[in-house]
């Protein structure tokens, strides 16, 4: 919380459209915020896949990152979410890595 | 609170004995910035006269997970929070932006990250230009010798020439290519012939209601391929730091834009210098501006339409050892996911095998 002004909580993440609504004011609405929480995981999960790792939505506040032996971080936004993916799996999860880029053109 | 209502926060930066307290002491006396805060991290040789002047000496705590860039420099935090409450409490007077200087061997970037991350102050400030000044007799040395000069010249969104009295003009184009290589986008001013103007320095960013088109303007001298064309901007040979271009012909997805560069700013935020924006963003008619720094990204931005008829998204890269093919290709594969048929990239598809 902002002592100064007693505001709770930061800014939200970049990558959330709500969070700047004058830029993306003409496609706002109410149902904005969850469809894109949606895509988010769903796109998101393209790309973990090629890691062993998924992200679920977790009621709409947090992401739950989990690996195929069941271990999981909680996160709160995207940034979060390549931390803990990279901790996860002790590996470096790399968008410029060429066999990521040929495996997310093979789907 | 909007963003574009927040007080910003420019930052002066250099090499030693570049000038900066020259500049700086210029600016302030334009009438414009008669209300604006000066915090400086080492006392120069040039005094500067102005009445809301405040020292900070340079404390650094560095986060849990956090890179270098990304550090909270604790002298700044307390020094703009004491200065805010001042201004609150009528004990010094309402300031409208704050200029900070920093030392000539700083890394502007953890400012940066204080100002935008920092609990308190994201609620009050927010930052505005980075203004490098650049030695014109020995810049050019400067930036092949030493990283911490080339960086301040790679992240600057105005660059300023000083001594460019003392310098030959061959020198002088010489030294203007190289930084149009390092950094594309910003705009380099010789204040011998420009002046200092303040408006141009400091106050026209794409968050100023102001001083948003001519920032734009800035932007798309930067993202003109005839800039490519023209001559060698790829200052790799010397520095590895180059700037390029991307252009993208069909809309990008909101959402897979955000996994991609929130990704590669996690793995090469120490590479990937500056990343600035005119996106083509799908489902909206007004193009969004993006800005980063590092891994200090600004909330996108938004522009009341495009100010030309081509709509297609350009991207300017500025980064170290990245290669340029790999995210042209990697953003295209990211875009893709969210629309199949929508990742076009401008230059031909590129083979995995052919990655450099």
């Amino acid at each position: 919380m902002c002592s100064l002004c007693g505001v709770l909580g930061g800014r939200g993440h970049w990558t959330e459209s709500a969070s700047t609504p004058e830029a993306f004011a003409s496609r706002h609405d109410a149902t904005t915020r969850r469809r894109e929480r949606q895509q988010r995981t769903q796109i998101a999960n393209r790309v973990l896949k090629h890691y062993g790792l998924s992200l679920s939505d977790w009621s709409g506040a947090s992401y739950i990152l989990a690996n195929r032996t069941g271990r999981t971080a909680i996160v709160n936004n995207l940034s979060e979410v390549w931390i803990a993916a990279e901790d996860l799996t002790r590996s470096e999860c790399d968008p410029l890595d060429e066999t990521l880029i040929a495996d997310l053109g093979a789907r | 609170m909007t963003y574009d209502s927040l007080i910003p926060i420019n930052v002066i930066t250099g090499f030693l004995g570049s000038g900066k307290t020259t500049v700086l002491a210029r600016l302030l006396r334009a009438p414009d910035l008669s209300d604006t805060a000066v915090l400086i991290n080492e006392f120069g040789e040039v005094g500067l006269d102005h009445q809301l002047i405040e020292h900070a000496t340079e404390s650094t705590l560095l986060l849990e997970n956090g890179c270098l860039c990304c550090a909270i420099r604790g002298d700044l935090k307390s020094s703009l929070r004491d200065l805010f409450s001042r201004r609150e409490r009528g004990e010094i007077p309402r300031f409208r932006r704050i200029v900070i200087e920093t030392s000539g061997l700083a890394d502007p970037v953890p400012i940066a990250y204080t100002i935008m991350a920092e609990p308190v102050l994201q609620h009050h400030f927010r930052l505005g230009n980075i203004v490098t000044v650049v030695d014109a007799v020995n810049g050019a040395a400067q930036l092949e010798r030493y990283p911490e000069s080339l960086k301040q010249a790679a992240i600057a969104d105005r660059i300023v020439l000083s001594k460019t009295d003392l310098c030959e003009p061959a020198m002088e184009s010489e030294l203007r290519a190289t930084l149009a290589g390092i950094n594309r986008t910003a705009p380099v001013i010789d204040p011998a012939r420009d002046g200092h103007d303040p408006a141009r320095l400091l106050a026209q960013d794409i968050y100023s209601p102001e001083g948003k088109h001519a920032a734009i303007d800035a932007w798309l001298t930067g993202s003109d391929d005839k800039l490519s064309a023209g001559h060698d901007h790829d200052a790799s040979h010397t520095s590895g730091v180059s700037s390029f271009c991307l252009w993208f012909d069909a809309p990008l997805d909101w959402t897979a834009f955000g996994i991609w560069m929130s990704m590669l700013l996690n793995r090469h935020g120490d590479r990937v210098l500056r990343i600035k924006g005119m996106l083509n963003v799908a489902g909206l008619a007004d193009p969004v501006l993006i800005n980063g720094v590092q891994h200090v990204v600004h909330p996108p931005a938004h522009l009341n339409g495009w100010p030309d008829a081509d709509h297609r998204s350009r991207i300017v890269f500025i980064t170290r050892d990245v290669s340029q093919a790999r995210i042209e290709a990697s953003l295209a594969a990211f875009n893709a996911l969210a629309n199949p048929a929508a990742a076009t990239v401008e230059r031909d598809a590129l083979a995995p095998g052919a990655l450099a």
